[in-house]
């Protein structure tokens, strides 16, 4: 496989960036380049290309099936790409694993929500913090000095998470028994937590009200901007992709179909056709719950 | 705000008090002379299975890994430390200390085979585990029933067909004779050791489960690809959990082997195996102070119920299904939980209430 990911860098790519005007004096954070999955000889996601900046936030919309989440699953070594390379700021990381990943700078939300039910909240964002918090497991069962100014440190962490959206009175509840729209928060603060440089956010609104749509997308935003990172998100909810993102990918089939900004998305007469419907002007995707396993 | 913290740190204490005040009860028991010879002969193999069945719940309730095996690590523990403390006799005439090395090397015996069982069958997904415990435990039962070994002036010598074939010199003594299991031994263990090994386990158990490592191992057990997800390596905390609990299943071992004359290899089969792994079950998952009872209650009771002689079987039975019915049963726990044995919910149950 490293053979070929090589021989494939060889080949001249074609253009991919989507890079926003902020961000086109900056390296890219990620650079993909020709990636491909076949699932029993059926490609799920083929010759896909992207470069995303460091501080954009980048959407990929496309019809349920069109292999959107199969990409961040590529993207984070949940699966091993057939073919491709991926660049995370300028490293390779075709040998790397999912823990790797994580530690090299890619935190995720998965499409049906992944938390640690039996746990509070406080200990799910405290397990995003895990490779932060400098002690080890001898510290941890002789209560060295080092494990308690680690969780100290780590808690007062967790709260300024938290707080980013409101849930601190919550720190103390079993996650599994949060509802719907808390659990999409918490699984986001998680990933947070994990001090990523890109976050892949799988459908973040899927469930929510207008109005927690709303406050999700400042959220995103002022997450971006506070911590300087960027953000790939799948949605479905038009307003949100076009309202918060300065660049678009859509893919059909596993493939890209076209890359813009949000304005050139809404003009693209390939994109209106293949997703956005007949109906002209009007956006609007009915949304499904995937059965895979690994949304 | 830090609710469940509080009440962990509370659900330990009152796991080290019940300890602490049943131990000072027995004693008190002992003292007066309260108690029949036969639940004496209990308190060691008591505190022994108590070990077990938190060292288990380790893997099967905080890991949630099934492992089949558990007693084949209390084997291995209990034939190491059966040599090493012969060995010692001389060294070593303190017998606390000759205990304590004992139980050392037991626990060290028992990592390694915990480790080297591990490596393949961590990595992988499925109940693997289970399997390769269950013949584990089988092999080693095996195994030792074919092992003579001894020492004289010259050394240790090791044989596979009998005990004339270790040829040892005249002062020599067999340790292991194969069928016949480790004889000559030395009693060394006590209801104090028993006691003191039980704090150990709960020290090492506990703060385990209560740190970075452990919240780690429960991460992993509530989704493994969320874990690996935020950067925790799945391999590393399954093995980090199910060598602890052979290491303290080894300690446990010697401790429990090193209270008879005499011990075979039988002691630790299957049927071991699933009685700690019914500790463990009905204790509750991942509840250390449940392991604790279950342990001690099902060790005493076939005991108490020598009484009825031959239905003891039938009886002893029936009380596990009842039990079981009461654990499964929720307008039984809805009862329960009325009638004040609520704490354990009470907290989140009235914070969801307010948000609702
Ligand atoms: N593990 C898998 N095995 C086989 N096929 C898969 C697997 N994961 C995804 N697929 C297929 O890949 C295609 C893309 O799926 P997915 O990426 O989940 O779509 P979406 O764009 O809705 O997120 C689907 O046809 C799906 O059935
Ligand atoms: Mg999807």
């Amino acid at each position: 496989m490293n053979s070929e990911i090589k021989k494939t860098k060889m080949v001249p790519l074609p253009s991919q960036s989507i890079i926003p005007e902020r961000d086109i004096a900056q390296k890219p954070i990620l650079e993909v380049s020709r990636l491909g999955i076949n699932f029993g000889g059926l490609a799920a996601v083929e010759d896909f290309n992207i470069a995303v900046g460091p501080t954009e936030i980048c959407g990929i919309i496309g019809p349920n099936g069109a292999g959107k989440t199969t990409i961040f699953n590529l993207l984070t070594k949940v699966y091993q790409p057939t073919s491709g390379a991926i660049l995370l700021d300028g490293q390779d990381t075709s040998n790397m694993n999912t823990v790797q990943i994580n530690q090299a700078g890619i935190a995720r939300t998965f499409q049906n929500i992944r938390l640690f039910p039996s746990l509070s909240v406080e200990d799910n964002v405290k397990i995003g913090l895990h490779n932060q918090i400098g002690y080890n497991m001898v510290s941890g069962i002789f209560r060295l000095p080092a494990f308690f100014s680690g969780e100290r440190r780590a808690r007062k962490r967790v709260m300024e998470l938290l707080d980013i959206f409101d849930m601190t009175h919550l720190a103390s509840h079993r996650a599994g028994s949060l509802p719907y729209g808390a659990q999409r928060r918490l699984e986001l603060i998680r990933a947070l937590a994990t001090n990523p440089k890109l976050l892949l956010l799988d459908e973040p609104a899927a469930g929510m009200n207008p109005s927690e749509t709303e406050e999700l997308m400042s959220n995103i935003e002022k997450i971006r901007d506070s911590f300087q990172i960027a953000i790939m998100l799948i949605e479905h909810d038009m307003r949100l992709v076009m309202g918060i993102c300065e660049g678009i990918a859509v893919i059909n089939y596993g493939k890209i179909i076209a890359k813009g900004t949000p304005e050139e998305i809404q003009k693209n007469p390939l994109v209106i056709e293949a997703y956005l419907g007949k109906k002209k002007g009007k956006i609007h995707v009915k949304r499904d719950r995937d059965p895979g396993l690994l949304q | 705000m830090r609710g469940l913290r509080l009440r962990s740190n509370i659900d330990n204490l009152l796991t080290y008090g019940l300890v602490i005040v049943a131990y000072i009860v027995m004693r008190l028991l002992i003292a007066g002379g309260n108690i029949s010879s036969a639940l004496q002969g209990q308190l060691v193999p008591i505190t022994a299975y108590i070990v077990m069945a938190v060292s288990l719940n380790l893997t099967v309730g905080v890991l949630g890994e099934l492992s089949l095996g558990h007693a084949g690590f209390m084997s291995v523990g209990a034939f190491s430390g059966v040599i090493t403390a012969t060995l010692l006799t001389d060294t070593i005439p303190t017998t606390w200390l000759r205990l304590a090395l004992a139980m050392l090397v037991g626990s060290l015996i028992a990592a390694i085979f915990g480790f080297l069982i591990g490596i393949p069958v961590l990595r992988l997904q499925g109940d693997y585990l289970a399997i390769v415990t269950l013949a584990f435990g089988e092999i080693i039962k095996n195994v030792m029933n074919t092992i003579y070994l001894g020492y004289d002036k010259n050394g240790i010598r090791i044989s596979m067909e009998s005990a004339n074939a270790l040829k040892l010199d005249e002062g020599g003594k067999v340790i292991l004779n194969g069928p016949m299991g480790a004889i000559g031994i030395t009693k060394l263990s006590s209801f104090n050791a028993g006691f003191v090994l039980i704090l150990i386990t709960l020290f090492i158990v506990l703060n385990l489960i209560n740190s970075k490592s452990g919240r780690a191992i429960k991460a992993v057990r509530d989704d493994k690809i969320a874990a690996e997800s935020v950067g925790i390596s799945v391999w590393r905390y399954r093995m980090m959990a199910f060598v602890t609990s052979a290491t303290l299943a080894g300690a446990a071992g010697a401790l429990y082997a090193l209270n008879y004359t005499t011990v075979v290899a039988r002691k630790f089969d299957f049927n071991t195996s699933i009685l700690i792994l019914v500790f463990v079950v009905l204790g509750g998952m991942g509840n250390i102070r449940g392991s604790i009872i279950a342990a001690t209650v099902l060790t005493v009771l076939p005991e108490v119920l020598r009484a009825f002689n031959e239905v003891r079987m039938l009886v002893y039975a029936i009380i596990l299904i009842l039990v079981m019915l009461v654990r499964n049963n929720v307008t039984l726990r809805q009862l329960f939980q009325k009638i004040g044995i609520k704490r354990r919910n009470s907290l989140a149950n009235n914070k969801e209430g307010d948000d609702a």
